[in-house]
């Protein structure tokens, strides 16, 4: 089964709606990026599916037993609270010191245990943010534009990681991103959102949609070819709404 | 050995600021200081109800501040800001607490003891309300301690953990509305978000933990009710404000503290 599993969902959010009638899942080990202009309802839908906003029609449901590793877009972190990394890890439930000590490392920032959270930079941030998120075994990890705060060497480093752990856990990715090329040459399938799903399917099938190049402009397509393997055969053959894992 | 009035008070002074510290600092880590001041001030409607409908203090004081937390909690994110819908259920339910006190009849009310505690007049009744209701708010910030935390920190990190922020709330709610009832007797309606605000934020100065802040914080809250009993009964000023003056000094030391502290 399916591990987020979205029917017709409808969000309203300040008696607007951001997003209305979409279908969506995600399977076991799938990757997963969803893209989209901004205020497009990329984020609104990531809460959705974690399970931090309530739709107003249609039902979420996630798999039993799910462990979601989430990196929010943003974090503002009220400095009233003392939180060290360490602790901050071991919330909601505690972990063995050795696994923290472990995934910090994995993340690059090994020994970082005792430093007080306010005193991390946005990337450092960053990285303690999805340190978290794989210390429970994720079955899936949900990453919403989570280079916001790296700079491109940090950036290139961010998603090699996460290739990394995908290949070691099969975990699923489900991510919401900027960075047009990577996203396309690292993801089974991506979802064009626009207030609604505009269109979906394989990197080849998305980047060559219409309802794509009306929102992103043909040019990502000049820069995704670099990263593509196999050639572009024209956009006129593509399926704008064919089934993304084939 | 509870016969004297002194030490009963002190015992008060000390079981408000055991509750009180802990979650005070759950009302400076969320921003919370105006939402407990407009819990506190709905106290005095309680203690009117109470003496109308001839209940315990405590009870109608517990009602009527989950009813003002509830009623807060449902008016927010409309047309208003919370702080002004805040400011019009705190000094609302003041006002309407002190007219309907004025207009029961034949109850002789001291209204100051209300305003501003009567922890002098604490009687053991008194004091297993405050033990028991200090307990209750221990034992539910202990038993939801990690999920509060969590939800504290980020609502949406929380939500993905499986824990349901809005659940938290309502029991950091119940606490709150708690701790107003157990305290109207010893620092009073208009006191008592201080004690919740300044041992916390005392304590913010050299805790490396929210535990650690936890604990010191309600050390210095029941350190500030022993001090300033003493410096009440030795200068012969009231109890409940002395108490608050005696949290504030202390607050004043340990901000200098804590800045020579990070300064080394």
């Amino acid at each position: 089964m399916s591990l987020i599993d979205a029917e017709n969902v409808t969000v309203r959010l300040g008696g607007q709606t951001v997003l209305e009638a979409v279908d969506f899942r995600i399977a076991r080990g799938e990757i997963v990026t969803v893209v989209g202009p901004n205020g497009s309802g990329k984020s609104t839908l990531i809460r959705t599916l974690v399970g931090a906003l309530r739709p107003a029609r249609g039902r979420v449901r996630r798999a039993p037993g799910l462990s979601i590793g989430y990196v929010p877009q943003r974090l503002h972190l009220d400095e009233t609270m003392p939180v060290t990394v360490g602790r901050f890890l071991d919330l909601p439930d505690p972990q063995p010191p050795e696994a923290v000590a472990a995934v910090l490392a994995r993340v690059g920032l090994p020994g970082l245990v005792g430093r007080s959270l306010r005193g991390l930079s946005g990337g450092q941030f960053q990285r303690v943010l999805l340190a978290r998120a794989l210390l429970r075994d994720p079955d899936i990890l949900v990453l919403d534009e989570p280079t916001q705060s790296l700079d491109q060497p940090g950036t290139a480093e961010f998603y090699k990681l996460i290739e990394q752990v995908r290949a070691e856990t099969g975990c699923a990715v489900l991510m919401v991103s900027h960075d047009l090329h990577v996203v396309m040459s690292a993801s089974d399938r991506v979802i064009c959102i626009n207030g609604h799903v505009c269109c979906e399917g394989t990197p080849t099938v998305v980047s060559a949609a219409p309802e794509y190049r009306a929102l992103f402009g043909p040019g990502t397509g000049g820069t995704m070819a670099l990263y593509r393997h196999e050639h572009d055969h024209g956009h006129e053959h593509a399926h704008a709404h064919g089934p993304g894992d084939g | 050995m509870l016969d004297d009035f002194l030490l009963r008070a002190a015992l008060a002074g000390v079981g408000l600021g055991l509750a009180a510290g802990p979650l005070g600092c759950f009302v400076v880590w969320r921003r919370m200081a105006y939402f407990g001041d407009a819990t506190a001030h709905a106290a005095i409607l309680g203690v009117a109800l109470a003496l109308a409908l001839e209940i315990s203090i405590f009870a109608g004081v517990l009602a009527v501040a989950l009813a003002a937390a509830a009623v807060v909690a449902g008016l927010g994110g409309r047309a208003h800001s919370t702080d002004t819908l805040l400011g019009v259920v705190a000094h609302s339910t003041l006002a309407l607490g002190l007219v309907a006190v004025s207009l029961l009849d034949g109850v002789r009310v001291d209204l100051l003891g209300y305003l501003f505690g009567d922890i002098l007049a604490v009687g053991r009744a008194d004091l297993a309300v405050i033990w028991g209701g200090a307990a209750a708010v221990l034992g539910l910030l202990a038993w939801r301690w990690r999920p509060l935390l969590t939800a504290t920190l980020n609502a949406d990190l929380a939500f993905a953990s499986g824990i349901d922020p809005r659940r938290e709330r309502m029991v950091l709610t119940l606490a709150l509305a708690l701790v107003v009832a157990v305290a109207i007797k010893v620092v009073g309606a208009l006191l008592i978000a201080s004690m919740l605000i300044i041992p916390a934020a005392a304590a913010r100065s050299f805790a490396r933990s929210p535990e650690g802040m936890a604990a010191l914080a309600a050390l210095f809250a029941a350190g500030a009710a022993l001090a300033g009993l003493g410096a009440s009964f030795h200068w012969d000023t009231p109890t409940g404000p002395t108490i608050v003056a005696v949290a504030a000094a202390g607050f004043a030391v340990a901000l200098a503290a804590g800045r020579a502290i990070r300064q080394d």
